[in-house]
């Protein structure tokens, strides 16, 4: 099933429009968190807010789609030659040989915040301007991506909460094994919205002031708002291209069997993912050279994620969590993650955590504040979510 | 891709559990309309058993009646969630709370919110630690988990049992998207013929959108063609009928787009 090229990529985070824009934060240790100005949000938090998309317009053909959601979909599709790279190949595949394979937790459900709030105070029923399967709907952003891109093979929108779009490499890997597609498109968004500030007031895990991971004042995380899409392909297809020099070498998947929304206290859940993620890629704990991890900056997950990091890779490898770079970007951080590994990779660049100040002495494993030049062959990336989701990537060069 | 059925749980309308709904599928029974039966899921600890919403409780029940006919324990099985719409009822609370003020969130209502919370409670209630994903098509939500369960099965070379699941949503969701009734189906499907396996599934390439589409195979009995076109979990029921029957054949599902997929069904010992 593996290895599968990571070709094409587009991204975008509270830290910048483009792969250039987030290696030049990641170089040079920007966060994109600032005091949420989200109009009506009476929350003391900070967020990784994107303001471009206040703006943003659709093509007017694809009217009917729009939502904060769907914009920011776009807005990421725009960026690093996407939208050529994904013709080519629709060109060279076949657009029905083409699988999307997204994810998302709340996808457009912004859209129906807004419609209950403009409902008919007589028959309480939503305004007629509210489209519930080209916005609020889990499954809205493979319809718009199938409208905008013109693909049309399988596709899904895989929704496990944080481990979305990690977990929809997975599924797309499986389809091209079983020849259902030859190329993928892999990615997706997660956007903000009262759902997520207020849910994760609700369970107290929201932080005050941007989120620290793995400091010893950590309080929680901050949210942040991000997309970004990779184009999967057999490494058969097309090899030669500087650009598609970055592998899926392995995906390890686990469930917690422990609680809807704390993390196994011991990780044992996310040990089980990192091991599986190994075996898949035929690789030894030693031969990772960073970690890029789930680290959202709640005190019981960095806690037990720390202890599954620490079980499999002791105080050797270098291990560090870019929440204060984009905020926690939810559904998106599984495609943020790989896309910031294989940016990790190609430019010899191991990201740092700008908000965090003083560590915890307690987490063992070898995490790094300051970002580093070195050159990077191996990263695996950590995706956890609600409902015990796991899931682990592990990216190489060539 | 070919894939072998080991056992079905099914709860809908007038359809609780194999055994009843094979009759009614067949033919042998006629259909009475009953509601749903929808039981609270003993196995979980008496805090998450309360906290389990109906759709929770329906999706893992079926799963794990498939798994108890099957007789293979849940803890070691992978598992694929497919729902168009998950918990409504849960959304429809949400969504009215941030209408007001203060926005007093319940952080139990948020968790049951996400997508994956019937995933969630069922590795919380089997102990199972085995990869599941919860995914979403809308309408084609029951093809896509059969098409991943497979495709999973297949290159994994392990067992998985998909779980599909739809309820209605309340008002006024329920007039952007109406689906009709409660309905749930698990199949446990594994890569390689054994004397348990009820028969198998070819299941063929995908369709595209070129073509002219062939409509999909309906239901016979008015009700049953009613909940298969009006509940995305439903649109399995030509299939079922056909496992129901013994008979081997092909039926036509829906893909995505106004597009069909073709599955053939082979009873055991025939293919």
């Amino acid at each position: 099933m593996f290895p599968l090229t990571l070709g094409h990529a587009c991204i975008v985070s509270a830290i910048g429009e483009g792969q250039a824009a987030t290696v030049s934060a990641l170089r040079a240790g920007t966060s994109g968190l600032a005091p949420c100005r989200l109009q009506s949000v009476d929350l003391p938090i900070w967020v990784g807010e994107i303001p471009a998309l206040d703006d943003l317009r659709l093509d007017p053909q694809f009217a009917g789609f729009d939502c904060r959601n769907n914009r920011l979909a776009e807005l990421a599709l725009r960026q690093d030659g996407f939208l050529a790279a994904a013709s080519a190949a629709v060109a060279r595949h076949g657009a029905d040989r083409i699988g999307l394979f997204l994810g998302t937790s709340t996808s457009g459900i912004q859209q129906a915040e807004h419609a209950y709030r403009a409902r008919d105070r007589l028959t309480g029923e939503l305004p007629g301007w509210f489209d519930y399967a080209r916005t609020q709907s889990t499954y809205s952003l493979a319809r718009y991506l199938r409208a905008r891109l013109g693909v049309v093979g399988p596709s899904m929108v895989v929704s496990c909460a944080c481990a979305s779009t990690a977990k929809a490499f997975a599924n797309a890997a499986r389809m091209i094994a079983a020849g259902r597609c030859d190329a993928a498109i892999v990615g997706g968004a997660d956007s903000l919205c009262l759902t997520t500030l207020y849910g994760f007031q609700s369970l107290q895990l929201n932080a005050e002031g941007p989120c620290r991971p793995f400091d010893i004042a950590r309080s929680g995380i901050s949210i942040g708002e991000a997309a970004g899409f990779v184009l999967l392909e057999n490494p058969s297809t097309d090899w030669t291209s500087a650009e598609l020099d970055v592998r899926i070498l392995g995906i390890g998947e686990s469930n917690d069997a422990h609680h809807m929304s704390s993390p196994h206290p011991e990780g044992a859940g996310a040990l089980l993912a990192m091991q599986r993620a190994l075996a898949a890629a035929g690789l030894r704990a030693d031969e990772i050279d960073y970690v890029n991890l789930h680290g959202t900056a709640t005190r019981a997950g960095d806690d037990a994620e720390d202890r599954a990091v620490f079980a499999l890779f002791g105080d050797r490898t270098h291990v560090g969590s870019t929440k204060g770079h984009t905020g926690h970007t939810l559904g998106a951080a599984g495609i943020v993650e790989a896309i910031i590994a294989m940016l990790s990779i190609r430019h010899g660049l191991r990201p740092g955590s700008p908000c965090t100040q003083r560590l915890d002495p307690s987490l063992r494993s070898r995490y790094a504040i300051a970002p580093t030049a070195t050159p990077i062959a191996r990263v695996m990336s950590n995706s956890f979510g609600f409902g015990g989701n796991n899931c682990s990537l592990i990216l190489g060069g060539r | 891709m070919r894939i072998f059925i080991e056992a079905v749980g099914i709860a809908g309308p007038g359809l609780n559990g194999w055994r009843e709904a094979r009759a009614v599928l067949s033919g042998a029974a006629s259909h009475v309309h009953a509601d749903t039966t929808i039981a609270p899921i003993l196995l979980l600890p008496p805090a998450e058993r309360r906290r389990a919403g109906a759709v929770v409780r329906l999706a893992v029940g079926v799963g794990l009646d498939a798994l108890a006919e099957a007789g293979r324990p849940a803890a070691e099985m992978a598992t694929v969630f497919a729902s168009s719409g998950s918990d409504g009822e849960t959304i429809h609370q949400m969504l009215s709370v941030l209408t007001t003020d203060p926005r007093a969130m319940s952080p139990t209502r948020f968790h049951n919110s996400v997508h994956n919370a019937p995933s969630g409670y069922w590795a919380v209630a089997t102990g199972s630690r085995e990869p599941s994903t919860s995914l979403c098509a809308f309408d084609d939500s029951f093809l896509a988990g059969l098409v991943d369960a497979t495709a999973q099965s297949i290159t994994e070379a392990r067992p998985v049992t998909l779980i599909a699941y739809d309820m209605p949503y309340p008002p006024p969701l329920h007039q952007s998207r109406p689906i009709v009734g409660a309905f749930a189906v698990a199949l446990v499907l594994v890569a390689n013929d054994h004397a348990r396996t009820i028969g198998c599934l070819d299941i063929g390439a995908p369709g595209n959108d070129r073509s002219d589409h062939p409509t999909p195979t309906p239901m016979s009995v008015p009700a049953l063609e009613h909940l298969r076109a009006g509940n995305p979990a439903a649109r399995c029921l030509p299939l079922l009928a056909r496992m129901a029957r013994g008979e081997a054949g092909h039926v036509l599902l829906n893909g995505a787009a106004g597009s069909t997929l073709d599955i053939h069904f082979s009873p055991r010992g025939t293919s």
